[in-house]
């Protein structure tokens, strides 16, 4: 097995009285495809939201690619090679495609050194994923998976060596599921990014994960192969009760 | 267009408005040329914070006024030094009080922003008025001089020119900002924060960076005003119809684009001033409310809204 890129430990994060997150320890292999899963309201997205930096753990501590990431702000997360998409889509709306795609070229890739065909970067993440003839909108004029896939592309023009897909397939068509599902499984094995999954479409989740996490309730119930987490008394009493 | 073939034609402009407004030989064209000029870099400035990153300042009249007051307390203490030092000096103080007031209520977002900026507009009114230093309530007086000593024109003259070329600079900025790397992040930051900062765009620090870009240019637009108006009290320096017009002129122009502001303050201003002759100066402030109604509904995304590529919503 090869070295942690993301090591968890002891994650905790606390809204008033209520715990969203009580010790997590999780480590994501380089390489890996991990997929992420929980019923509404486990913590999935806090967990994304303390990773990248969005919001800040109040115990324990995240290292990714052997760096303390504690007090890191998020921009500086997504320079050090995190990034992610968002559960619902956050395109900048008076940006065209093509400059959506401009800013993390231009404020992560540029600044780990000089970048010269921008232009031509940006034509090549929308073709990735089947969006250059629409270069030239805006995001407005997206439908829901173009939008989702633009999410993805956007996450993927800052070179990350980790990227957080967060429910990118909420909503989709049986097709579209497979179309971004390719689409991840290529940035994988081709460009060899290491990929957590959150995720509710189960079928989705088992086609794409080599190793499976459960969250409830803010822990972590479960961390193993996935044919094996879904036969678990726990795990299958979390989602369907007992 | 690149930037300093840009900044020459602009040069050229100006040139030529100076040498038309030289020929037309009257010194109220002048007097009120400088309004308009003064209208370009104010409205100018406010966009590189309201249109560039989507934060609406109320509070322009605070920073213009400051600009005013550092040549006030200047004029006292070092009346030997050249105007467009105190309009740098003034720009100064004011870009410190933007930066300031970016770090104090920058994790505001939306109207409670603009309300903070109302406020802190407010606060440093009652500050000014209560320092006698500066003249307090009662204004201070400064004489303005006939001529000045490096150039051989009307000392109104020298101030529609200085006017001239701050707009001159501040154009020439906000649109050198547009196209770069700061005015990308600058959308960002108008469109989604979250996400911006998802992108790697250090968004506090670019929000700090428009703050006192925007706060800077207003003062340095204040700073001539002791000399235009030779007497300056508190009620007519933190004027609210400043901030009014300020917001105004970029809506009305359109706010998108570095051109949008330099409409808006030529089309409202120049109005302004006619009407000001023409029929009273109670009227100027009609009129902006009612532009901005016929503006809101005809052109939401302002003048340069109509002619632009991109449908913006």
């Amino acid at each position: 097995m090869s070295e942690a890129l993301l090591t968890v430990s002891g994650l905790g994060k606390r809204f008033g009285g209520f715990v969203a997150l009580a010790d997590i320890e999780l480590e994501v292999r380089k390489g890996e495809r991990l997929g992420l899963i929980g019923p509404n309201g486990s913590g999935k997205s806090t967990l994304v939201n303390c990773l990248c930096g969005t919001l800040r753990n109040d115990a324990g501590s995240v290292r990714f690619n052997g760096r303390l990431l504690d007090g890191l702000k998020a921009h500086e997360r997504t320079r050090l090679g995190m990034a992610r998409s968002f559960q619902l889509p956050r395109p900048f709306g008076t940006l065209t495609l093509a400059e959506n795609l401009r800013i993390p070229i231009l404020y992560v890739v540029q600044v780990r050194g000089a970048v010269h065909d921008i232009d031509a970067r940006c034509h090549a993440l929308l073709d990735m994923v089947g969006l250059a003839d629409k270069a030239h909108q805006l995001p407005i004029d997206l439908t829901q998976i173009e939008m989702r896939k633009l999410e993805l592309a956007r996450a993927m023009a800052a070179e990350p060596s980790l990227l957080i897909a967060d429910e990118a397939m909420a909503g989709l068509s049986h097709h579209e599921v497979d179309d971004i599902l390719a689409l991840l499984m290529r940035l994988n094995q081709q460009q060899g990014v290491t990929i957590i999954m959150i995720e509710h479409i189960m079928r989705a989740v088992m086609q794409f994960s080599q190793r499976l996490v459960v969250l409830v309730a803010g822990r972590k119930i479960a961390d193993g192969a996935p044919a094996d987490i879904v036969r678990q008394e726990d795990v299958v009493a979390a989602y369907l009760g007992s | 267009m690149r930037n300093p073939v840009f900044i020459l034609l602009l040069t050229v402009a100006a040139a030529l408005v100076f040498g038309a407004a030289k020929l037309i030989d009257n010194a109220y064209v002048f007097f009120a040329g400088y309004v308009v000029l003064q209208y370009i870099v104010l409205s100018t400035g406010w966009n590189i914070l309201g249109g560039y990153t989507g934060y609406v300042n109320f509070g322009t009249a605070a920073f213009f006024a400051m600009g005013a007051y550092s040549t006030v307390v200047l004029h006292k203490l070092v009346p030997e030094l050249p105007l467009p030092a105190m309009m740098v000096v003034g720009g100064m103080v004011s870009g410190i009080i933007g930066l300031a007031t970016g770090y104090l209520t920058l994790r505001l977002r939306g109207t409670f922003f603009s309300i903070a900026t109302l406020a802190m507009s407010v606060v440093v009114q009652t500050l000014i008025t209560n320092w006698s230093f500066v003249g307090g309530s009662r204004g201070a007086y400064i004489v303005r001089p006939a001529t000045t000593d490096y150039l051989d024109i009307d000392y109104i003259e020298y101030l529609f020119l200085l006017m001239l070329a701050l707009s001159v600079i501040a154009v020439a900025v906000a649109r050198a900002i547009e196209k770069s790397r700061l005015g990308y992040g600058f959308a960002t930051i108008r469109d989604d924060e979250l996400a911006a900062e998802a992108s790697g765009v250090p968004t506090l620090k670019l929000k700090l960076l428009a703050t006192a870009l925007s706060g800077g240019f207003m003062g340095m637009a204040g700073a001539p005003l002791p000399y235009y108006v030779t007497y300056l009290d508190p009620a007519s320096g933190f004027s609210l119809s400043y901030a009014v017009n300020t917001i105004a002129m970029p809506l009305i122009g359109g706010t998108a684009s570095w051109l949008g502001p330099v409409i808006g303050a030529i089309l409202l201003g120049t109005l302004q001033q006619v009407a000001t002759v023409t029929i009273s100066s109670a009227l100027s402030l009609l009129i902006v409310g009612l532009m901005l109604v016929g503006f809101v509904i005809l052109a939401p995304n302002g003048i340069i809204g109509w002619f632009s590529p991109k449908r913006r919503t």
